[in-house]
């Protein structure tokens, strides 16, 4: 039996408040640092195996810029913060005021905004679940990157592939308001380890 | 004419014939490795994510996951379809190392461990890497062409390259 088998529906909706908690935080976030409205959907929990997690994304091939961080402490996991190049490049703009920015010239300033951005919006989700939860969670220095989704995503699913096929994942897609683009939505990944569990259902007493 | 385009997924292999093409999409840590038979025309892809079966806490392991137990796994379906053991090559690309972090993580650097592990298997079989596309800090998606033996490798900042 893994570690899946062992999570119930009761289960599964507590990781879905998890998500609600840790990205309404973020997504606040967001729009204060943007000026504008930023809308969130309710976040999913799935429980998917490595191919259907890229096809979350667009696909395997499909290039996207993420933040990165790892978690340990009370509740090792990865997190994502993963947007289209068109969405990263309207919120330099937005941020920056430099509406020049392309990632098609890496500017220092302009990558050194995002993965600021990355860092509070990592750093608002994980403290609204920390402070839930009561859990010490300790992230590292975020890591941006732009490549392909499969080669980004994977990074995050080395920990637990060693156990299982499947990934656990909570997804958060935020809607970007004044992005006529609608297909450039971002996503909130969470990816607790195997072991991350249950603790986090001992912290908030629901073991059972 | 369009050759038809075998798909491999991520911890998966599969085998095909000339005129088709295997193709296996981003590659990060991972590793593709190709092992084909030019004679036979015929090749085998395996997308590889880890670099040791024996690590493994999973009691129902998935064999296309691992460098050992898929590079076992391939020779051995490439056997049954009619290829030669002596004839058989290898291509390989991918263990990049898509994040760069200060911590002593260890699963950080799996795809220097993925690439070592896939190079002493192949090693075990006796099966000679005519090129390698490994390291650095991309992803790549890679198609090998059966009929030619040649492995295109396609990166987001370095366009299309073949090896």
């Amino acid at each position: 039996m893994t570690y899946i088998d062992q999570l119930s529906n009761y289960h599964l909706d507590v990781l879905k408040e998890i998500g609600n908690i840790g990205s309404g935080n973020a997504t606040t976030s967001l729009s204060k640092l943007l000026n504008r409205r930023v809308e969130m959907k309710v976040p999913s929990v799935r429980l998917l195996d490595f191919n259907e997690m890229m096809d979350i994304v667009g696909g395997a091939e499909e290039i996207v810029v993420s933040i990165f961080l790892r978690l340990s402490g009370d509740f090792p996991g990865n997190m994502f913060f993963v947007l289209s190049p068109t969405q990263a490049e309207s919120f330099v703009h937005k941020i920056t005021g430099d509406v020049q920015f392309s990632f098609d010239d890496l500017d220092e300033i302009g990558l050194s905004a995002i993965q600021e951005l990355g860092n509070i919006l990592a750093g608002s989700y994980l403290s609204a679940l920390s402070d839930f939860t009561k859990l010490a969670i300790h992230p590292s220095v975020p890591s941006l990157t732009m490549d392909m989704a499969g080669a980004v995503l994977t990074q995050g699913l080395i920990e637990l592939s060693q156990e299982s096929d499947y990934a656990i994942i909570i997804d958060t897609i935020i809607k970007d308001h004044d992005s006529n683009h609608d297909s450039t939505n971002g996503h909130f990944f969470l990816l607790p380890d195997p072991g991350a569990f249950s603790k986090l259902f001992d912290a908030l007493g629901v073991s059972e | 004419m369009n050759a038809t385009v075998v798909k491999v997924g991520i911890a998966d292999l599969k085998v095909a014939k000339s005129p088709e093409l295997l193709r296996t999409s981003g590659l990060g840590s991972c590793v593709g490795v190709v092992i084909y038979d030019l004679s036979s025309k015929i090749a085998g892809l395996a997308h590889i994510m880890l670099p040791s079966s024996e690590l493994s806490k999973d009691k129902n392991q998935n064999q296309m996951k691992y460098a050992d137990t898929a590079i076992d796994l391939l020779v051995q379906l490439l056997i049954d379809q009619g290829a030669k053991t002596y004839a058989m090559k290898s291509k390989l690309a991918g263990g990049a190392q898509m994040f760069t972090f200060t911590s002593s993580n260890d699963t950080l650097r799996v795809g220097k461990r993925n690439t070592e592990a896939v190079l002493k298997r192949l090693e075990k079989h006796r099966i000679p890497v005519i090129a390698k596309d490994v390291g650095g800090n991309s992803g790549r998606t890679i198609e090998f062409n059966t009929d030619t033996g040649m492995l295109k490798i396609k990166t987001v900042n370095q366009g299309i390259g073949e090896i």
